[in-house]
């Protein structure tokens, strides 16, 4: 039996920039994220994703360690990402290895 | 102990159930009304609604009524329609499983017909009830694995516990399967690495580009609006998480629907049809990537589920795998395995790896999994068509001894 984790937040591979819940975040909770307390600006439920560090537009993601997508719109430390800021690079790039170009999304 | 059911090719079943089949929509509600009357939680109801012949279905409907969990089969007929009947129970006939069919324009109609086959399944019922059954080790189980109500628990807990199970299933000489390439667009490159050969790797890596494309000109990939409530937000996301479910074990082969792995060990199953997309999506919904892993060999589908689906299916019961706990909250009723107890600390993947391995150990030994005893037997096939797999995807030709 592992011992309780009180921590609401897994990091799932050491190189990734985006932390998943494992409890819901009230918004005004205390967040420590790599020992920085942040307060949480909005509630935000179990399964989805924050910031781990400031990211900006262009940004991959990495979570499992691998890309899940780019950053589409300046996000801070401890913010909610998710549809609003994260878009699939899937369609291109899948695209650009059997076409040798970029599809437009 | 685990007991089954010794059948002629050699396998062996962990249930003994009768398959009601049609042929053609048409014949639907005869056959609905045959497994309704009989009331028995093994007599089941599988079927093909169209009326073209399509050489995929009759492929899956055979494998279907000769699945080792299939002792007897009564296919039912409206008479007109274009599936090939005699081919089905010559396929049946041939294993020495009880076999009949019933064309209802011949029988005269509606009422007749569903009174001959109410009697029909009450001899069957009979004549299978004495079947010889013999001790069976998980060397003679084939667990194959889906994803469905994905959430962004799925890849937290539900899923990597599968995967955990699935490692040591295939140590103790098990086959396992996992599938949906489509769901694993962006694992390509990872996932080849695991194949036993180099040319396996290639060959997974071309099935995951034929599910790209296929789910481009589809116009969508595999990716629900429940996804995103559930916090997944890019499909790549999605697959990282349902590619959990394979572990870490080498990949054996990759088969297609119908297909029977040759040896033990890991298979991926390539769902996506050859040629120009046809036919529409893939697969139109979890049962349908269910009944082809049945089609497959399957005998236990383990299936991984955020935010809560109920389903079952014919054949081959179905082990639901709770990823959230606050949709275990909700609907336990529905589930086997609460597998969000990771979340809360309560619980290690490990442990609920081991878990999973138990409720399988139990299913075949007589138990029944939530879904079957709540009278889930969910079935649905449609049109598709694949070619062969290639040489290179079966590396491994021979059952280990």
């Amino acid at each position: 039996m592992t011992p309780k984790d009180s921590s609401q937040l897994i990091l799932l591979h050491e190189k990734d920039n985006v932390l998943a819940c494992r409890r819901k975040i009230h918004r005004g909770d205390t967040l420590l994220i790599d020992g920085t307390p942040i307060t949480a600006s909005i509630d935000i439920e179990v399964g989805h994703k924050l910031a781990r560090v400031d990211l900006g537009p262009g940004d991959v993601v990495l979570k499992y360690g691998v890309p899940i997508g780019s950053i589409t719109q300046a996000t801070r430390i401890g913010e909610h990402v998710h549809t609003h800021n994260l878009k699939s690079d899937y369609i291109a790039i899948t695209t650009r290895h059997s076409t040798g170009e970029a599809a437009q999304p | 102990m685990m007991i089954g059911y010794q059948r002629s090719d050699g396998r062996k079943g962990i249930r003994n159930v009768i398959v009601v089949a049609y042929l053609v929509e048409c014949a639907h509600h005869v056959a609905r009304r045959i497994v309704d009357l009989s009331a028995d939680m093994d007599v089941h109801l599988i079927g093909f609604p169209g009326c073209y012949p399509n050489e995929y279905s009759l492929r899956i409907m055979k494998s279907l009524c000769v699945h080792p969990n299939v002792g007897g089969v009564l296919i039912v007929s409206l008479g007109c329609e274009g599936f090939n009947r005699k081919a089905l129970q010559a396929a049946v006939a041939a294993t020495g499983r009880p076999v009949d069919t019933l064309v209802i324009q011949e029988r005269g109609g509606t009422a007749a017909t569903i009174a001959a086959g109410v009697k029909t399944v009450a001899a069957m019922k009979a004549s299978i009830s004495n079947t010889p059954r013999f001790a069976i080790g998980l060397e003679d189980l084939v667990i194959a694995t889906v994803c469905g109500g994905s959430d962004g628990t799925s890849g937290l807990t539900a899923n990597p516990a599968v995967g955990k199970c699935f490692d040591r299933l295939v140590a103790l000489g098990s086959t396992c399967i996992f599938e949906e390439t489509g769901e694993l667009i962006g694992c390509e490159q990872i996932m080849a690495e695991r194949a036993v050969t180099p040319a396996l790797g290639e060959a997974i890596t071309a099935c995951v580009a034929k599910a790209a494309n296929y789910y481009t000109v589809m116009g969508y990939g595999s990716f629900a609006p429940g996804n995103a409530d559930g916090g997944l937000t890019t499909q790549e996301e999605k697959s990282m998480g349902a590619y959990a479910k394979s572990g870490d074990s080498p990949i054996s082969g990759v088969i297609k629907p119908g297909d029977q792995p040759p040896s033990n060990g890991l298979y991926l199953l390539d769902v996506v049809p050859d040629g120009e997309p046809r036919f529409g999506f893939p697969n139109i919904n979890d049962n349908a990537e269910i009944a082809e892993l049945i089609a497959c060999g399957a005998h236990i589908i383990l299936f991984t589920t955020g935010r809560g689906s109920v389903v079952g299916s014919a054949i081959s019961p179905v082990i639901k795998i709770c990823a959230n706990p606050d949709t275990y909250q909700r609907m336990p009723d529905d589930m086997d395995i609460d597998a969000g107890r990771i979340l809360n600390g309560d619980a290690t993947l490990d442990e609920v790896g081991a878990e999973i391995l138990a409720k399988i150990t139990a299913l075949a030994s007589g138990g029944r999994s939530v879904s079957e005893l709540l009278g889930h037997q969910e079935f649905i096939l449609t049109y598709k068509s694949f070619e062969p797999v290639g040489p290179a995807c079966l590396p491994v030709k021979a059952r280990r001894a």
